[in-house]
């Protein structure tokens, strides 16, 4: 745990913005409530484990730590908690915000203090964005909260103690905020606050103030009237005071805080020239970029300057005033944020009101007003010189602006040089790329921790992840330099460049951060002399053309060698710190080998031995790759990218594929959000290093394989033999094992540049080599040598027919797995376990498929671009896809199933009316109710083409309004997906409302036991025993049983499934749950990344959880009542084998036991007796459900 | 009667030791054992590959997760100190320290030379009255001869040696050329005691669906020949003690195995299936019998059957294999 000794005085440290600001919360509060949402987890997350950790907080406290099931949920227990006089605070974004805006609304409104903490992100509109701007906070102006906002992580951690502080005296709650990601996730050195500091700023008689104005009995008091039009008017004003008030306290606070650590803060601070004449108004981290600029454009005389906006609200208009050079004649206010349809935005109309309200006579001031840096677009110097540019000259001032993106459509977006660059001299400036999860971050924030906190420099950090949860790129910009490091933007231009992965040599565009003459570092399995001629020629023709100097290390081989596995990162630091000339080689070298003793030393000093040989090993292996200097063509003429995709694909996608989305315009936008599907196939990701090989001779076809990818990267078929007259070479097929299907040809087929190696297929295949049974039907075997025959190959499978679907029996595992997913390619982790869950569901019903998802890791892999797995089959048709919000997604697909029957109900009144003119027959036959079935869906469609042949050419306006709605009279399936965050805690509500309301939707949820898209979070559905974030020590409690709660409706269908112990049952719910006249829930287990093992274990695991019981499948169906039997059957046997040997595979069951093994042995003892009695709860349900015996004859 | 005995330099009480198992995972069951009359108890195996592969997994499952995608930077709380197998075990063995007044053997499993033999030291200065070395070796490596694979062992006893002051035993396979030879080589090594034998699960065949399963069988009287044979080809070799681990279930195996020399045997199968009353009643039994048969201690009884003293030695050797094999009669 990064717990840094706050005792000390004012020490140097590194964290990050989140930390920062934690680490201040944390020491100046009695409860902290907490939910998990991107950008802020992590605060929430360091509060909980010091909790568990029993770190104190000012007063000798453990803080109480408390998740709740919603940030509407916090909200309110922040509120009670306020009124009963504890000291509450709390972290939130975006959304989260949203949610707690009713009752911040009551805690303004009640005077009570508090501070929230938000790292500031954008909020989904036309789309989600996890990034950073300012959309939230400011749609909390209205709600009576103070807003101050910070710049940089050592801001954000002074200014978190203002906050608190200033919000005691104040009695106004506060937003204290800071840019999410560009702040919050900034790595950064920064002067700790010591607890003396937060002990003089935070006046104890103003928390004892607050303590007496607890509500309590011993003084009985009454909050909450309900006021008539008498008095609610009056009472409203009543508060103005406190509101005049607060700016005054904040300052002298900021003061008070200047006094003891010298690093002054004013409400508006102004940095530029004394007389500027032209000046930019702005908050968050755009301030410390437009400083840096105004000191380089003022060293070329130019009169200009910046007012950083700290209190935002209450908006101290004579303090802004004052900080304004009275020299200034044009004002630029920039706000990151978007209001549609205002006149301006927030703090430019803030500026306007101050600037009317000077009074006569105050000299003329143009203003404009400009949005920048909406979802982390980036914000950098080129654009500020791009402002001041266009605000000196009257010509070209506008009036309103946007920059940083290129808008064709309304005109508003400012020119500007987007290579200007602005880097000091002495900084040294890094950059990393490297695969996600290979160590290549972690290690880069050891290095800024060596650094930072070793030597006198300052040191930066920044780290940008891509979109995708297996093989992701990650890019880290790390800045080092004498001076503090006002730089919050990416860099460009890196005097060292280092690449983690070989395979990204001609992928990822590594040489383009590189300056001249910079020095690159790549980890390459080929040595000095053979490294240059396996590099592409553009690598080749920039590495000469920069005049780069390239070193290689083969990385693995010293790891390996070293006794370190497959763990790189030490080798590839070493490297870095005897390369990039940060600190001299040898002190370098000894700061490394300190860093590591302090981290490992406790573990053992062999591993402590282990990294030092590392450490050396490294130091040999180190070679220059010398770099001839003839010049290398360049190749030009690059092949059309995805010849014969759609238009959408070659004019957008591409760009976004080819990392070229900034350069955008907006026409090329969707205005409504509204993307075609089908585009994760033209992505080939190329990311598996071994793809399976299949064995068609001893193949058993059982199709196991198709239904466990997670990627839909392995498919089956069955032909006519002269189908494959044509086939590649290398082509396999066999005789398709079918009686049903005499004569046909069985063929199985890997998507070599989709699969992600994870190898599920390998593990489910039951067919082995009776000779050699290591050798089975699928084996893993390296990809590189067979690309080029298995792209071929799986180009002419996919262009083979599929079969019919009225030939196979979905009803099977095998059967369904002929069906084509309409999901593929998604980007989810390698092994996943919720995706072969909803492949299936559009295997089955995909042609007919509306999905409602909730916010998580199904609707990031689901929906974040740049592609989109969802896709069609060879009619037009599959899944339309949408998702709403997190909390409200049982509720948005219940809207999308009454939009359809509403429809539905419209074509039908029509067809009766029409039902003169499209036959008595084909009416009646229209009117049928449709079982959902394939057949019944095909019958239909079949029908809807006859009532389309017979409307053709009527003249009747209902023929017409017929005509489009006719593909109504189809039956559309709703199937509402998310995980257990939002079903088992902020969506269960609805959930539960939408399940209770009986209507025809069916819901999925996949359940992985943690919030997994935000990082492993606890939910409800989290198990006894189990770590998890916000359950640092264990889950105390039981597993919310959501499946038994839905069952006691009776009338809904209910099942848990886990695909990898029982696929056939698994298959069965879904078409139970399909077929159902009424609202259906499947719970269906989902091993997760977050389980803490190697996810191609994942079905064994699946197997394990259903022997021991931990994972108990039925099926509960309704219908089962009419016919006589027990609605509830029991789909696995009583537990057989111990619950310890499914936990013990486990790290978050496993991880207890390494921290609080007494604790551990108590809940795995617990968490069996629960087990144990869930399933004897099971049994007697569905024994009790069964009939009576008949009674004997007498 | 007295039934103290001397092994590896400690002097016991009785020489029924509770050999290496689960047995005292349990403070309070080690309690028992002690009250129904062992001499000593061993620990649970650290095995080197443990301590290893621990360590391993828990580096290799946060690194395997972390920083992969900007909303999951992590999957697990950050622990400042994860304990793993080393300090779980030192532990418990500190545990026992303070509850057993019998000396405790920790016991560590492993072959070869490593910085994981450091965990000896770290084990005395918890409180180890002796160590436990169990040298368990499976030689799949075509390009490794024999002597290297003694060797290698040679070497850790050596390494283990040096770094501890308390005294350590050597537990071996049976499975060694010449074992007197290699016995005598780890007494130079400074081993103060030898026990035979270590018993590995060994790999059962599933037909059905072609796999190896590991099978964990318990022991029986049955392979106490194999370490009354070697115990008394041994014993008149060495000056260190020697103790008989694996088929020790009744009390005439107990008293055989002293008489081939042992000076202590080691009990785990007989007391995971009967508990520890068992041990009262063997004691009461070995006692009664030494009385009975006017043997003053457990020293005067050790290596009467020893190769050296055994009236017919011919017994333990090839003669006696040809005289077996040709009198069996269809």
């Amino acid at each position: 745990m990064v717990a840094h000794d706050t005792s000390r005085t004012r020490e140097f440290v590194t964290c990050d913005g989140n930390e920062a600001v934690a680490s201040v919360a944390y020491r100046l509060n009695e409860l902290i409530a907490i939910y998990p949402i991107t950008p802020s987890s992590p605060m929430a997350e360091s509060c909980d484990e010091w909790a568990a950790a029993g770190r104190p907080n000012l007063w000798g406290q453990i803080p109480r730590v408390v998740e709740l099931q919603s940030e509407a949920g916090v909200a309110g227990t922040v509120h009670g908690s306020l009124l009963a006089g504890a000291l509450t605070t709390t972290f939130t974004a975006s959304q989260g915000l949203l949610l707690m805006i009713p009752n911040l609304y009551k805690i303004a409104g009640e005077l009570l203090p508090c501070t929230l903490h938000v790292s500031a992100r954008a909020l989904a509109a036309q789309g989600l964005s996890i990034f950073g701007d300012h959309q939230d906070v400011m749609a909390c102006r209205a709600t009576g909260c103070a807003l101050l906002c910070s710049n940089s992580p050592q801001e954000a951690h002074d200014l978190a103690l203002v906050a608190h502080a200033a919000s005691y005296r104040a009695r106004l709650p506060f937003i204290h905020f800071f840019d999410g990601f560009r702040t919050s996730h900034e790595v950064a050195k920064i002067r700790q606050l010591a607890d003396s500091d937060l002990r003089e700023l935070v006046d104890e008689e103003d928390i004892a103030a607050f303590r007496r104005r607890a509500m309590t009995p011993d003084r009985p008091t009454l909050h909450g009237t309900a006021q008539n039009p008498d008095v609610y008017f009056q009472g409203r004003e009543a508060v103005n005071r406190f509101y005049a008030a607060t700016p005054g306290i904040v300052q002298q606070k900021m003061d008070r805080l200047a006094a003891l650590t010298g690093r002054p803060y004013r409400l508006f601070d102004y940095y530029g020239h004394p007389q500027a004449e032209h000046v930019i108004v702005a908050m968050g981290s755009a301030v410390e970029t437009i400083r840096e600029t105004v000191d380089w454009l003022v060293a070329r005389d130019a009169r200009v300057g910046v007012v950083a906006v700290r209190l935002f609200l209450p908006f101290a208009s004579g303090a802004f005033l004052q900080a304004l050079p009275a020299t200034a004649t044009a004002v630029a206010v920039l706000d990151r944020t978007k209001e549609p349809g205002s006149v301006g935005e927030p703090l430019f109309l803030n500026v306007a009101a101050s600037l009317a309200e000077r009074g006569p006579g105050a000299p003329a001031v143009e203003l404009t007003g400009g949005r920048y840096g909406l979802g982390s677009k980036e914000f950098t110097p080129g654009m500020v010189r791009g402002i001041f540019h266009h605000l000196c000259d009257p010509k070209l001032r506008p009036p309103r602006f946007t920059i940083g993106i290129r808008d064709d459509v309304t005109d508003l977006s400012l020119p500007y040089d987007p290579d200007f660059d602005l880097e000091a001299e002495d900084v040294r400036r890094c950059v990393f790329v490297g695969l996600g999860a290979d160590g290549t971050v972690g290690a880069n924030k050891n290095s800024i921790k060596i650094i930072g906190e070793q030597t006198e420099n300052f040191a930066q950090g920044y780290f940008v992840y891509d979109s995708k949860k297996s093989g992701s790129v990650t890019v880290s910009h790390l800045r080092f330099g004498p001076r503090e490091i006002r730089a919050p933007y990416l860099i460009r231009e890196a005097q060292f460049v280092a690449c983690s992965q070989i395979a990204f040599v001609g992928r990822v565009d590594v040489l383009r951060y590189a300056a001249r003459g910079a020095t690159v570092l790549l980890n390459s399995p080929y040595g000095a002399d053979e490294t240059w001629s396996r590099l592409p020629h553009d690598w080749q023709a920039t590495l000469i053309e920069k005049r780069l100097r390239l070193f290689v290390i083969d990385a693995s081989k010293v790891a390996a060698a070293s006794g370190m596995g497959r763990r790189t990162t030490t080798i590839l630091q070493t490297c870095f710190f005897a390369l990039a000339d940060v600190l001299p080689k040898d002190e370098a070298i000894a700061q490394i080998k300190h860093a590591i003793e302090k981290t490992y030393g406790r573990k053992g000093p062999d591993v402590v031995t282990m990294n030092f040989a590392a450490v050396d090993a490294a130091l040999a292996n180190l070679h220059e790759v010398p770099i001839p200097m003839e010049e290398v063509v360049r190749r030009v003429g690059l092949p059309p990218r995805y010849p014969g995709a759609p238009a959408f694909v070659r004019d957008v996608t591409a760009r976004l594929l080819a990392d070229e989305g900034d350069l955008m315009p907006v026409s090329a936008m969707p205005a409504d959000g509204c993307w075609p599907t089908g585009t994760s196939r033209f992505e080939k990701r190329n990311i598996a290093l071994d793809i399976p090989t299949w064995d068609s001779a001893l193949c058993i076809q059982c199709n196991k394989c198709v239904l466990v990818c997670p990627h839909a990267a392995i498919r089956a078929k069955f032909v006519a033999p002269e189908a494959l007259a044509g086939a590649p070479a290398e082509f396999k097929s066999a005789a398709f094992r079918s009686a049903e299907h005499p004569g046909m040809r069985y063929t199985l087929q890997v998507a070599p540049e989709d699969c992600t190696g994870c190898s599920l297929c390998v593990q489910v295949c039951p067919a082995k080599d009776k000779a050699n049974p290591r050798h089975k039907a699928l084996d893993l075997t390296p990809q590189a040598p067979r690309l080029a025959a298995e792209r071929v190959n799986w180009d002419y499978f996919i262009a083979l027919p599929d079969p019919d679907r009225s030939t196979v029996d979905a009803g099977t595992v095998k059967g369904s797995q002929f069906l084509p997913p309409l999901f593929e390619f998604s980007g989810a982790c390698a092994g996943c376990g919720e995706t072969p869950y909803i492949k299936l569901l559009t295997q089955l019903f995909g042609d007919r498929l509306l999905i409602a998802n909730a916010t998580g890791c199904s609707s990031i892999y689901g929906g974040n671009l740049p592609t989109t797995p969802y896709c069609s089959n060879r009619d037009g048709r599959g899944p339309a896809w949408a998702n709403s919000l997190f909390e409200d997604n049982a509720e948005f697909g219940l809207g999308l199933r009454l939009a359809y029957e509403a429809r539905r109900q419209t074509a039908r009144s029509l067809v009766t009316a029409l039902r003169g003119r499209i036959g008595a027959e084909l009416a009646d036959g229209l009117l049928q109710e449709d079982p959902g079935t394939d057949a019944g869906v095909a019958a239909q469609r079949g029908r809807v083409a006859a009532l389309r042949a017979a409307l053709a050419g009527a003249a009747e306006p209902e023929a017409g309004r017929l005509a489009e709605l006719a593909d109504y009279l189809v039956e559309k399936s709703v199937w509402i997906v998310g995980g257990d965050g939002w079903a088992y805690d902020i969506g269960y509500g609805g959930l539960d409302h939408v399940l209770a309301s009986g209507a025809r939707v069916r819901v999925l949820v996949l359940d992985t036991e943690v919030y997994s898209n935000t990082g492993g979070q606890a939910s409800k559905s989290t198990p006894l025993g189990a770590v998890a974030k916000f359950a640092a020590g264990g889950k105390a409690v039981g597993k919310k049983d959501l499946a038994l709660m839905a069952v006691q409706y009776g009338y809904v269908y209910v099942a848990t499934v886990a695909f990898g112990a029982k696929d056939s049952q698994t298959v069965a719910a879904f078409r139970e749950a399909e077929s159902f006249p009424g609202p259906a829930l499947i719970v269906a287990y989902s091993h997760c990344i977050a389980h803490g093992y190697p996810l191609q274990l994942g079905l064994d695991q699946q197997k394990l959880a259903v022997d021991t019981g931990y994972w108990p499948l039925f099926r509960f169906d309704p219908r089962l009542k009419a016919e006589g039997k027990a609605a509830l059957r029991l789909d696995s046997a009583p537990p057989k084998s111990d619950l310890a040997k499914f936990m013990a595979n486990e790290n978050r069951f496993g991880l207890l036991g390494h921290v609080a093994p007494e604790r551990a042995a108590l809940l795995a003892e617990q968490a069996r007796a629960f087990v144990r009695q869930r399933y004897e709860r099971y049994a007697y349900l569905a024994e009790a459900g069964k009939p009576p015996p008949t009674p004997p004859h007498s | 009667m007295s039934l103290e005995t001397s092994y590896a330099g400690l002097a016991l009480r009785s020489p029924f030791i509770v050999g290496a198992s689960p047995l005292c995972d349990d403070v309070e069951m080690a309690c028992r054992l002690q009250d129904a009359g062992a001499g000593a108890v061993v620990m649970r195996s650290l095995f080197e590959e443990q301590i290893d592969a621990e360590r391993e997994a828990l580096i290799n499952d946060f690194l395997r997760t972390a920083d992969g995608h900007s909303e999951a930077l992590s999957y697990f709380p950050r622990f400042d100190d994860y304990q793993l197998a080393p300090d779980r075990y030192l532990r418990q063995l500190g545990e026992l320290k303070s509850a057993l007044t019998i000396p405790v053997i920790a016991s560590l499993n492993g072959c070869h030379a490593g910085s994981w033999t450091t965990y000896a030291a770290r084990m005395e200065s918890a409180g180890a009255d002796a160590i436990e070395l169990n040298l368990y070796h499976l030689a799949t490596d075509p390009l490794c001869n024999a002597l290297e694979v003694e060797e290698a062992m040679i070497e850790t006893v050596g390494s283990v040696v040096q770094r501890v002051a308390i005294p350590v035993a050597v537990k071996l396979s049976p499975f060694h050329t010449s074992l007197v030879q290699f016995a005598r080589a780890l007494e130079h090594a400074g081993a103060r005691g030898l026990v035979f034998f270590n018993r590995f699960y060994q790999p059962d065949f599933d037909l059905e669906n072609l796999e190896v399963k590991p099978e964990l069988h318990l022991s029986d009287s049955s392979e106490l020949l194999l370490r009354l044979r070697w115990l008394a080809i041994v014993s008149p070799h060495v000056k260190m003690s020697l103790a008989a681990s694996g088929g020790v279930h009744h009390a005439p195996d107990a008293l055989k195995a002293i008489a081939a020399g042992a000076s202590a045997v080691q009990l785990v199968s007989a007391l995971l299936r009967d508990g520890p009353r068992h041990l009262t009643s063997l004691r009461d039994s070995v006692a009664r019998w030494l009385a009975e048969h006017e043997y003053a201690s457990v020293a005067d009884l050790r290596g009467c059957l020893d190769l050296r003293r055994c009236p017919a030695p011919e017994a333990f050797e090839r003669a006696n294999y040809q005289r077996i094999l040709q009198s069996w009669r269809l």
